[in-house]
């Protein structure tokens, strides 16, 4: 699984990060760092989540 | 179950049709939708897409592949015959089921002086944006708003941004007044203040000016404003006119049990803004939020699937942002008016803060003001505070 998130359209709402915090981290310049751009499979539920969450849809997840 | 009719093809709507795909459903699937688009995202039609930074493709939903449903565009429901277990369409077709999804949203409500005339508009749907966009790009100069909440506020810093006079007028003595309480109204109208809008609050519209297009805004004090356009934002009402004749109890919106079934009625639920449910930390409640319509065409989807008497009960924690001017507005959880407000991180003159509402010891709500990395610290900590709510309420 690969995470991609399009950074034009991120507005920073961290619905991300409260799905699947493992991945996703809002810092606090406001901008969402991607921590694990190929996260583990166990987190794909999660990561789906947080694709499904986004309310810019800014993030896609191959494979 | 065999069928699922999904009445309303908006974000609830499609995250129900999603949801019994992705938990199992392989049976019949209806989505049935007034609009004649494709599915978009409301939140931008105030801010990035009013504005023109982000154009149609940008704010279209995303639908997963392999949906596998027969979706109905521009297609209205005009009854529901619970006998039968039929929608009937404005156009007399009719769509049977075994299971319902009701997400039909709401409208912007037009209060009573409201008037069909040139340069009035409401702001809900993506023909709504598109014509208050293409009124301001070719004549307007100074606009009116009415109504100081989300849509209000937004729409103010956006045409604000793209230079418009702007005057914000609200029968409450300040914005966003009753999601937000007395203080943070506060730093919402120094906001509008500090960027040029100006504000009339606490007092009433008397009546629109004008006779085929607008001219101005007649207040109750009798103060004239002049605009040659203006945006009303007071509110939604649910769509559930349809529903009139079902048997289906209506209780500002259709009434739902704790897990989003409608009360009165087999293998029907409701999500989004239409869905007025008993959540088991707040009462009835009826949330018309972005992660709450996706979250409840979830749950309302599990409510189907589920064994008789074993549907979960729905209890999230409340979420919305606003975005206006640059700033960035988050609250997390239900405040209660009388819950007490403690700025926690910060300070309210800061470029940014985080403020709690507290009641008998526990964390109501948070209010983030540009503080969008403590986001999940905050709603850790209200999470666990209603939990221990609920707890309480049973001991």
């Amino acid at each position: 699984m690969k995470v991609v998130v399009n950074f034009d359209v991120c507005m920073g709402n961290a619905q991300c990060m409260l799905a699947a915090p493992e991945v996703f981290e809002v810092r606090e310049d406001g901008f969402l760092y991607v921590l694990q751009e190929a996260p583990p499979e166990a987190l794909r539920a999660k990561v789906e989540n947080a694709a499904r969450l986004c309310p810019t849809q800014a993030i896609t997840i191959e494979k | 179950m065999r069928s699922v009719v999904i009445v309303g093809a908006s974000l609830a709507g499609f995250s129900a049709a999603q949801a019994l795909r992705r938990r199992g459903f392989d049976g019949k699937l209806a989505l049935v939708g007034d609009e004649p688009h494709l599915p978009y995202q409301r939140p931008p039609l105030s801010k990035q897409f009013l504005a023109g930074a982000w154009d149609r493709a940008r704010i279209d939903l995303r639908i997963a592949d392999g949906l596998q449903l027969e979706w109905l565009r521009d297609a209205r429901a005009g009854a529901l015959d619970l006998s039968r277990r039929e929608v009937a369409l404005a156009d007399n077709r009719r769509l049977q089921f075994d299971g319902l999804v009701i997400a039909t949203g709401a409208r912007a409500r037009k209060p009573r002086w409201h008037e069909e005339m040139d340069g009035v508009f409401t702001l809900r749907t993506i023909d709504d944006a598109l014509a208050l966009k293409a009124h301001v790009a070719a004549h307007t100069r100074k606009v009116a708003i009415v109504g100081a909440g989300f849509i209000g506020s937004e729409t103010a810093a956006t045409l604000r941004k793209l230079g418009c006079a702007v005057t914000l007028i609200d029968v409450d003595r300040l914005p966003m007044l009753r999601v937000l309480g007395e203080t943070l109204g506060g730093v919402c109208l120094r906001l509008h203040q500090a960027h040029g809008v100006r504000t009339r609050f606490g007092v009433a519209v008397k009546a629109l000016l004008g006779a085929a297009a607008v001219e101005g805004v007649e207040l109750e004090d009798g103060t004239l404003i002049e605009a040659d356009c203006v945006v009303v934002g007071v509110g939604v009402t649910p769509n559930v006119e349809w529903l009139a004749d079902s048997g289906l109890r209506i209780d500002d919106g259709v009434a739902c049990d704790a897990s989003c079934a409608a009360l009165g009625a087999e293998n029907v639920a409701a999500a989004g803004d239409v869905a007025s449910w008993l959540h088991p930390r707040y009462g009835r409640i009826r949330i018309e939020h972005w992660d709450n319509a996706i979250a409840q065409g979830d749950a309302a989807a599990q409510t189907l699937l589920a064994a008789p008497g074993k549907a979960p009960a729905y209890a999230p924690v409340p979420f919305f942002w606003s975005d206006q001017y640059d700033c960035k507005l988050q609250l997390i959880g239900l405040p209660r008016p009388g819950d007490a407000l403690r700025v926690v991180e910060g300070s309210l003159d800061a470029p940014r803060f985080v403020a709690v509402f507290e009641r008998d010891a526990r964390t109501t709500a948070a209010f983030l003001f540009n503080s969008m990395h403590r986001v999940a610290a905050w709603r850790q900590s209200i999470e666990s505070d209603a939990a221990g709510l609920v707890q309480g309420a049973v001991a």
